[in-house]
């Protein structure tokens, strides 16, 4: 972890309140797909934690949805404005899980981190599948990025606007892998652990209040302990999480 | 050269009066990958209660204006696991006396965790928090009247040596009787305030933001409630009191011990700005000079002259 200062080189919408915000900088503390940072807004007093969906050589991606005054705030800073963030946060994915050929499965927002992810697993050899479930066609975001990656895309919409009509889990029963990978809402987790055939993790959400471990916020209890969501997590193995918490 | 920022605790000589406060600063280790956390006062580490505990229900956070909302429920450890693997941690990243913070459901919970803490050579202070707002049957119940009040104080004495530094609450129609009740159980220090009893309500489902409904409420926001509360204190008791409610500069450090703080504990700013502990010590002696301080020590109270 490193707090430090990025700048805003663009911040665009690329599907419906959906953003891409690029942010140059010392990337130095982002090692792991599946990292986040917790950016400081301007009226804000809690930090925004989003998930670094691309990291290379000094310029950090992130997306996110617009569901709040806070990210509403964030649609709207303009390129060069400072932003004070604390970098490098959470778990991120294991990379050496993947096996050679690894499902990665992304729900709306959660599809972000599973980019960077994805780029990585493909620089080590391995044959990558996506699924990526969006509610309609104008939710849809990044299908192209991860196809030019090399990864064999699915795209499921809820409403069968675009690509399948179904959800993610609708499309997993016919793909072979060796390892899973996912990123988005509980729900969706939820339904994949009725259908998915080998181990993977899931990475977690929850409302923050520090992102690095200090307040106790985001705990949750899993198999072997009580863990934070900033600091053990965000990205939990399958064989770790306890489904009934009653 | 005479280190202007010093200031005595019950005793025990602090660098300076900067305390990071419980609960905002896990046991240390996380602010030490950031600096070197020896430059601080002390610090008050994680409430620890006898048991190891969970504590609430997520989402145990809302924002607020200039402040948040938590109902974290005192999770932790458990005293045992304090003691073999969180001190021994602790030893490595900070050197100096650190201030345990303690909380507990009945009198035998506090005197059992004192008295164990008691052993630690690493403490300095034992804080009991008879102010938490977050666990039912303890935690505040213990300080919203003078007697439970009193009770736990005695219950603790009597199992340290240990400075005993009582942490209290807010959340009471009064909170002078409450202060002189410890003070003649022979408490040795005040702390104050803890959290305000709060609440937010998401527009969105309507329905409160909190999963246990209400929390404590922190911040910038609460500032003033805290420094009168102090002030109020002070007034009335002999043994030093410590102040925090949002403070967050050098220059609320220093209102803070005008009203009549020996030191001060910075809470919620630690989590949105992890380096401010380190930055408010930086500052304070500029902001001493622009005011006319040479010393800090000789502020304490200053606001009650004439």
């Amino acid at each position: 972890m490193k707090q430090l200062i990025y700048t805003v080189e663009e911040n665009i919408p690329i599907a419906r309140e959906v953003y891409k915000m690029t942010l140059l900088g010392d990337t130095s503390p982002i090692t792991r797909p599946g990292q986040f940072v917790n950016l400081r807004l301007d009226g804000f007093y809690l930090r925004r934690p989003i998930s670094v969906c691309d990291c290379e050589d000094g310029r950090l991606t992130i997306i996110y949805k617009v569901v709040g005054q806070g990210t509403k705030s964030l649609s709207l800073i303009a390129p060069g404005t400072a932003v004070d963030t604390l970098s490098g946060l959470g778990n991120g994915y294991s990379l050496e899980k993947s096996g050679e050929s690894p499902l990665l499965v992304g729900g709306g927002v959660g599809v972000p981190p599973l980019y960077l992810l994805a780029k990585r697993l493909i620089e080590k050899g391995c044959r990558v599948s996506c699924v990526l479930g969006f509610n309609s066609a104008e939710d849809v975001f990044y299908e192209e990025e991860f196809s030019r990656l090399g990864a064999g895309v699915t795209v499921m919409t809820a409403d069968g606007s675009y690509g399948g009509h179904g959800f993610v889990t609708d499309a997993i029963p016919g793909l072979s892998y060796s390892f899973f990978y996912s990123c988005g809402p509980e729900a969706m987790f939820r339904a994949m652990h009725g259908v998915m055939r080998t181990s993977g993790q899931y990475s977690f959400e929850e409302r923050m209040g520090c992102g690095f471990g200090a307040c106790m916020g985001c705990s949750c209890k899993t198999v072997t302990g009580f863990k934070r969501i900033c600091r053990e997590g965000p990205v939990m193995d399958s064989s770790d999480i306890i489904w009934d918490r009653g | 050269m005479e280190n202007r920022l010093k200031t005595t605790l019950c005793g025990i000589e602090l660098d300076n009066p900067v305390i990071p406060a419980s609960g905002t600063f896990g046991y240390g280790y996380e602010f030490a990958e950031l600096y070197d956390i020896n430059i601080l006062g002390s610090f008050s580490f994680k409430g620890t209660t006898k048991d190891p505990r969970f504590g609430n229900p997520t989402p145990r956070i809302a924002e607020c204006s200039m402040g948040m909302i938590n109902s974290v429920g005192l999770q932790n450890p458990g005293v045992e696991r304090v003691i073999s693997e969180e001190m021994p941690r602790l030893r490595e990243v900070f050197s100096k006396k650190v201030m345990a913070n303690v909380s507990g459901f009945s009198l035998e919970d506090y005197a059992y965790t004192c008295q164990r803490l008691d052993g630690c050579p690493e403490v300095g202070w034992l804080e009991v928090n008879i102010s938490c707002p977050n666990v039912h049957g303890g935690g505040m119940s213990f300080g919203v009247s003078p007697e439970a009040a009193a009770s736990v104080t005695r219950a603790v004495r009597a199992v340290t040596k240990k400075p005993v530094i009582v942490k209290l609450s807010p959340n009471v129609t009064d909170i002078v009787p409450i202060a002189r009740a410890c003070e003649d159980a022979g408490a040795d220090g005040l702390s104050l305030i803890n959290t305000l009893l709060g609440m937010r309500i998401d527009l969105r489902t309507k329905r409160p933001v909190i999963a246990n409904k209400m929390g404590g409420f922190s911040g910038p926001a609460i500032f003033p409630v805290a420094l009168r509360m102090v002030y109020q204190v002070y007034e009335a008791v002999k043994i030093p009191v410590v102040g925090m409610g949002g403070v967050s500069s050098a220059r609320d450090v220093i209102e803070m011990m005008l009203a009549g703080a020996t030191a001060v504990e910075i809470g919620t700013q630690n989590l949105v700005e992890p380096c401010c502990a380190k930055r408010i010590i930086e500052e304070l002696p500029s902001v001493m000079d622009s005011l006319g301080i040479s010393r800090l020590e000789d502020i304490i109270g200053g606001a009650h002259n004439g």
